[in-house]
């Protein structure tokens, strides 16, 4: 038999999905259900003078309308709202109090019988405010952001390194705030199951953390929650920390004693987390050879006033490329805007964007081509953390391989000197990197006597592939056929696992489930050797296998039982094991991936207008569990990378403090046209290290690097440089 | 979201009736945009005339070699009928820039006449809007304006009227068919749209109880020489930032007819009479064109954001004539520029 892993299997969950079978948080019916609609807030800052609900109460099917006025009891402590993944500072509390903190914030819950009637009875609540000054622009708080602690360790003397090198390249680059955008809404069924136990469907990439969330916000037993979310429709980050409206939708229902569903609008949805906007200063300083002597990366960074969200993006630079100077440092700036959060390959993208693009400029400065200065600055260790190698980092293959199939070496380095009739052909690369990550995590696996496994694990699939990896694994590890595996995961009540982020879930539930199959195996072998004349009687555990259904001893394949033989004689009818597993680090190695994106956008030269028609993304990220899946994730981030590059960007009115383009006609994402080749390449990388089965996570890397890549591609093309993303048309005229 | 009453119009005559009878009434096509207006506020209509069951939706040849298009014609059906594609192609390209299939497919002719503007603040019910609230200001004249006017705005409102298919109708001297309590009349697509002036809530000189029953092509369809360009901040699926439709009748290398508008730039679709009579008679050059496009947008004033438009509208629009001239007009599938 050939393994699951490493093959190409089509999704297990893909039949369900596009039937329509598999259910989202939105989509479950209950009996007497109550319809909610959240009324926000139109102001940015300041607080609530009054309510007047009693149009909306006067519609008939109106069941109630909730404001912090009348709500239920909930948590009065800054603590009992802190989830998992909570930056520090005072988590907002939804319907809580009068304070109104930013544009859309909800101040009213309107509960109907019917969806329509609680939307149009929403528009009947009227809210009176009390107003105050509000600031939302990052470029008017710049002076005033204060500063975090150092990032990581500076060493040497980055700003002496700087005056005296050869070359010196010194740049700000700005990405503005971004919205994840998940083609599902946010949503949140809750069921009243009696006896005030609560059932939660819910949109997010933790049901535990939101499940632990609720229980603390209304002092409720574990036993009483259940969170479940077995599909999301996409996340991104956005579902890393339980969201408003499940809070709203629990509060609701324990208000009434009834179920509750509450869906938010594409609108409402713009006043949930983003990614920051932030401006990042930059300065290089190389030999004249092209080895890099010093790196020093500044970022300012937003988020809301309640709360200090922030990622490194500045350390990936100290990371990438050798460098014997290097600082850094991070400003923080508090807007009148819900809390930024993560968003696929938080920092990095942003990060390595920005270190990317001043590479290209500084190959530019040395007149060199910027793959050979990437070569040149190679670092083989990671001089952040102590200066460890790394458990393997195959990049140098990447940068060839993926060179090679774009045909890099007929590159000619001048800018606007390629064309194609009346379009300027430019030619761009950049680096990618991401950490791999991993997490501990519970897998329960109950084997029957009829050769059916079914692996359980909180874990979420944020359609990412994680059903049909964990599926794989399982069946490898087991022996069993694919189509034997069952799969459980999206439910609060199952074997504990951390939120789905951080493209930390594959490595880690994948070598979970080998922790367990491990401990099902041994207890066969148990059962095996206690038969009458068992060929496996002498057998060690080490010697044992699972193959083909059966047991298997590895030296002689003749030596074998069959596992439902094995059960059934010894009158056994399932076999359950529940294990955790955790990475220790040998605090030897560093653990990254890494990738090489080679970009073509063709320019019209009379109009401006962009076309990336090649990309090649060249990704070694340890043993790939899945090369299907893995090449749609790595895809999807070369898609996303073109819209961070060339359309992405949130527009807020400064005046209103509000977002003018939350609707997704006007907040711009690329579309089938603007896709064209796209080349993913996975390269060998084998990791013995970074855990037992090599595998790294590949969810955030696909994205890393490919923005600096188009914008490199369209200075080549054009002569210009611009850098503020996303790159539009304006931008290359001004 | 207001609550609305539903009715069904039986014939033309009952529509306008329905709608004299409530102020407070819309006619309901597509419903591509209205709907999405109703769910922001926008529009607040108590009750909804569903037309789409009138006998609207035929393409036929006219007696005087023109074409008389029902108004309930799905915006795809129109683009792709052979009338259409053969004789004025300049429109089946126009609306194949516009919107996506699925929209499309929805929408209609008289529909897509009437489609408002897309500006922000027009959508977004909390802030001030002379368009949607008279009187209130505009929030864009200081506010996010990049997608906004350079030509014929005024203080009240620098908004642009978002339709593709109507530069190509404009181009080619549409008349749009309407009916009312008088009974009917025909206006000219030129004086169909308006200019903001000081009263932007009105769009269009179309009374409030009438309905549009068809639009009307002349014979002449320039369909050896006209293109369709479409500048926009995506490929496809976004709206115009500059678009241009032309026509001309070619003699040899001599212009003797010229037709050329604008889309994205104005409250209406551009066009200039002293341009294009600048260019009749003209031979076809790259002096030509640029003397054409320089005088075309000589008018045009940018504000914060959108500034880069009127050189762009500029570059487009001497493009545009030079596809048109060649015969190789833009494709509106493969999304680089001829
Ligand atoms: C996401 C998105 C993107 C789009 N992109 C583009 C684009 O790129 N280019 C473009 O041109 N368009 C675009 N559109 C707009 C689309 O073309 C219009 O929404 C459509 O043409 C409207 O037609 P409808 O029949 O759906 O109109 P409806 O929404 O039904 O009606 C619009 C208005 O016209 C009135 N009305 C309709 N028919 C009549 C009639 N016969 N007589 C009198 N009044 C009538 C209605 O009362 C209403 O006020 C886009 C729309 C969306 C939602
Ligand atoms: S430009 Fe017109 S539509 Fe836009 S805010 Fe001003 S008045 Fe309203």
């Amino acid at each position: 038999m050939t393994p699951y892993i490493g093959t190409a299997i089509s999704r297990i969950d893909g039949h369900a999905k596009v039937t329509g079978g598999a259910k989202y948080a939105a989509e479950f019916n209950v009996p007497g259900l109550v319809h909610a609609f959240v009324v926000v807030s139109a102001i940015t800052k300041g607080s609530i003078a009054r309510i007047d609900a009693s149009e909306a109460l006067r519609v008939e099917g109106v069941v109630d309308v909730l404001t912090h006025e009348n709500r239920p009891r909930m948590a009065d402590t800054d603590d009992a709202y802190k989830d998992d993944v909570a930056p520090d500072g005072t988590p907002y509390r939804p319907l809580y109090d009068s304070k109104i903190m930013f544009s859309g914030q909800p101040v009213a819950l309107v509960l109907a019988e019917e969806w329509e009637i609680a939307r149009f009875a929403a528009s009947l609540v009227h809210v009176k405010y009390e107003q105050e000054a509000h600031l939302t622009d990052l470029y008017c708080q710049r002076e005033v952001a204060f500063a975090l602690p150092e990032p990581a360790k500076p060493r040497g003397d980055a700003a002496k390194a700087f005056a005296a090198a050869d070359v010196r390249h010194q740049g700000e680059y700005y990405v503005p705030i971004e919205h994840h955008n998940p083609m599902e809404l946010y949503a949140s069924t809750v069921t009243w199951d009696g006896g005030g136990k609560l059932t939660v469907y819910d949109k997010t990439q933790g049901v535990q953390n939101v499940q632990r969330y609720v229980c603390s916000i209304f002092g409720m037993k574990p036993d009483d929650v259940r969170v479940m979310s077995p599909y999301v429709g996409g996340a991104f980050g956005s579902g890393l920390r339980p969201q408003y409206q499940v809070v709203l939708a629990v509060l609701a229902a324990r208000a009434l004693e009834r179920p509750v569903r509450l869906v938010l609008t594409r609108q409402q949805m713009y006043s949930l987390g983003y990614r920051p906007a932030m401006i990042q200063r930059i300065e290089l300083g190389a030999s004249a050879g092209g080895t890099l002597d010093t790196v020093t990366h500044e970022a300012i960074t937003v988020t809301s006033q309640y709360e200090d969200f922030f990622r490194n993006e500045t350390t990936w630079s100290g990371l990438l490329y050798r460098s014997a100077n290097a600082k850094y440092t991070h400003k923080l700036t508090r807007l009148d805007l819900p809390t930024s959060c993560d968003m696929r390959g938080p920092s990095a993208t942003t990060g390595v964007y920005a270190l990317e693009s001043a590479m290209d400029e500084l190959a530019v400065a040395l007149r060199l081509d910027p793959l050979e200065l990437r070569l040149r600055c190679y670092s083989d260790r990671d001089q952040n953390n102590g200066d460890l190698p790394f458990s393997s980092k195959n990049l140098l293959e990447c940068y060839r391989q993926g060179a090679e199939i774009f045909g890099w070496a007929k590159r000619n380095r001048e800018p606007r000197s390629m064309r194609d009739g009346s379009e300027l052909v430019g030619w761009g690369m950049a680096t990618g990197v991401w950490e791999a990550l991993q997490v501990p995590i519970t897998v329960r696996i109950v084997l029957t006597a009829n050769g059916h496994a079914e692996v359980a694990c909180a874990t979420s699939d944020i359609g990412t592939g994680t059903y049909t990896i964990m599926a794989q694994v399982a069946a490898d590890a087991l022996g069993l056929p694919l189509d034997n595996i069952s799969i459980k995961l999206g439910d609060s009540t199952l074997p504990q696992s951390p939120v789905e982020g951080g493209s930390w879930i594959a490595a880690s539930v994948s070598n979970g489930i080998v922790t367990t199959c491990n401990a099902i195996r041994e207890e066969l072998l148990v059962l095996a050797k206690n038969l009458p004349g068992s060929p496996l009687a002498n057998a060690t555990r080490d010697e044992v296998t699972l193959l083909d259904g059966r047991l298997v001893n590895r030296r002689d394949a003749s030596r074998a039982l069959s596992i439902a033989e094995v059960m059934r004689v010894s009158g056994v009818d399932r076999i359950a094991q529940e294990k955790s597993t955790s990475f220790a680090n040998d605090g030897k190695h560093a653990h990254n991936t890494h990738s090489a994106l080679f970009a073509e956008v063709k320019i019209d030269e009379q109009l401006g207008v962009i076309r990336v028609t090649r990309v090649v993304s060249a990704v070694a990220a340890g043993r790939i569990l899945n090369p299907k899946t893995a090449h749609s994730q790595v895809m999807g981030g070369v898609v996303w990378g073109i819209g961070v590059a060339l359309h992405e960007e949130t527009l807020i009115d400064h005046r209103f403090g509000r977002v003018m383009n939350a609707n997704i006609a006007e907040y711009h994402i690329p579309v089938n046209a603007d896709i064209q080749d796209i080349k993913v390449i996975f390269v060998e990388e084998q990791d013995n290290i970074v855990n037992r089965l090599g595998v790294k996570g590949l969810g955030e890397i696909g994205l890393v690097g490919v923005a600096a890549a188009i914008a490199n591609a369209i200075y080549h093309a054009t002569g210009k440089r611009v850098r503020d993303l996303p790159i539009t048309i304006d931008k290359l005229q001004r | 979201m207001n609550s609305f009453q539903y009715s069904r119009a039986s014939d033309v005559a009952d529509a306008v009736r329905q709608m004299g009878a409530d102020p407070t009434a819309k006619f309901i096509a597509g419903g591509t945009n209205l709907l999405d207006l109703m769910k922001e506020d926008v529009e607040r209509p108590t009750l909804l005339i569903d037309i789409t069951r009138l006998p609207l939706r035929s393409v036929e040849a006219t007696p005087g070699g023109g074409v008389r298009i029902g108004a309930l014609v799905p915006n795809s059906d129109l683009s792709y009928h052979p009338l259409i594609e053969q004789r004025y192609p300049v429109v089946s390209s126009a609306i194949r820039a516009g919107a996506s299939q699925q929209l499309r497919n929805m929408a209609t002719t008289g529909g897509n006449l009437l489609q408002r503007t897309r500006c922000a603040y027009f959508y977004d019910a909390v802030t001030p809007c002379n368009k949607r609230v008279p009187g209130s200001g505009c929030s864009a004249i200081n506010g996010i304006n990049r997608g906004h006017a350079i030509l014929g705005m005024s203080d009240s409102c620098i908004a642009t009227h978002p339709s593709d298919m109507c530069v190509a109708l404009a181009a080619l001297d549409a008349t749009v068919h309407v009916a009312g309590p008088n009974g009917e009349r025909a206006i000219d697509l030129a004086d169909f749209h308006r200019l903001p002036g000081d009263t932007p809530e009105r769009d269009t000189n179309l009374d409030r109880d009438e309905i549009i029953t068809a639009i009307e092509l002349p014979a002449r369809g320039f369909a050896k020489n006209y293109t369709y360009l479409k500048i926009r901040d995506r490929l496809s699926y976004a709206f115009a930032l500059v678009s241009v439709a032309v026509g001309l009748e070619m003699d040899g290398d001599t212009i003797r007819q010229a037709r050329l508008a604008l889309g994205g730039v104005a409250h209406k679709p551009w066009r200039d009479s002293e341009v294009e009579a600048a260019l009749n008679g003209q031979v076809a050059s790259p002096e030509t064109f640029e003397r054409a496009a320089d005088l075309l947008l000589r008018p045009a004033k940018g504000f914060a954001h959108n500034t880069f438009k009127i050189d762009l509208a500029r570059r487009a629009a001497v493009r545009a004539l030079t596809q048109a001239a060649n015969g190789t007009p833009q494709s509106q599938s493969s999304k680089k520029i001829v």
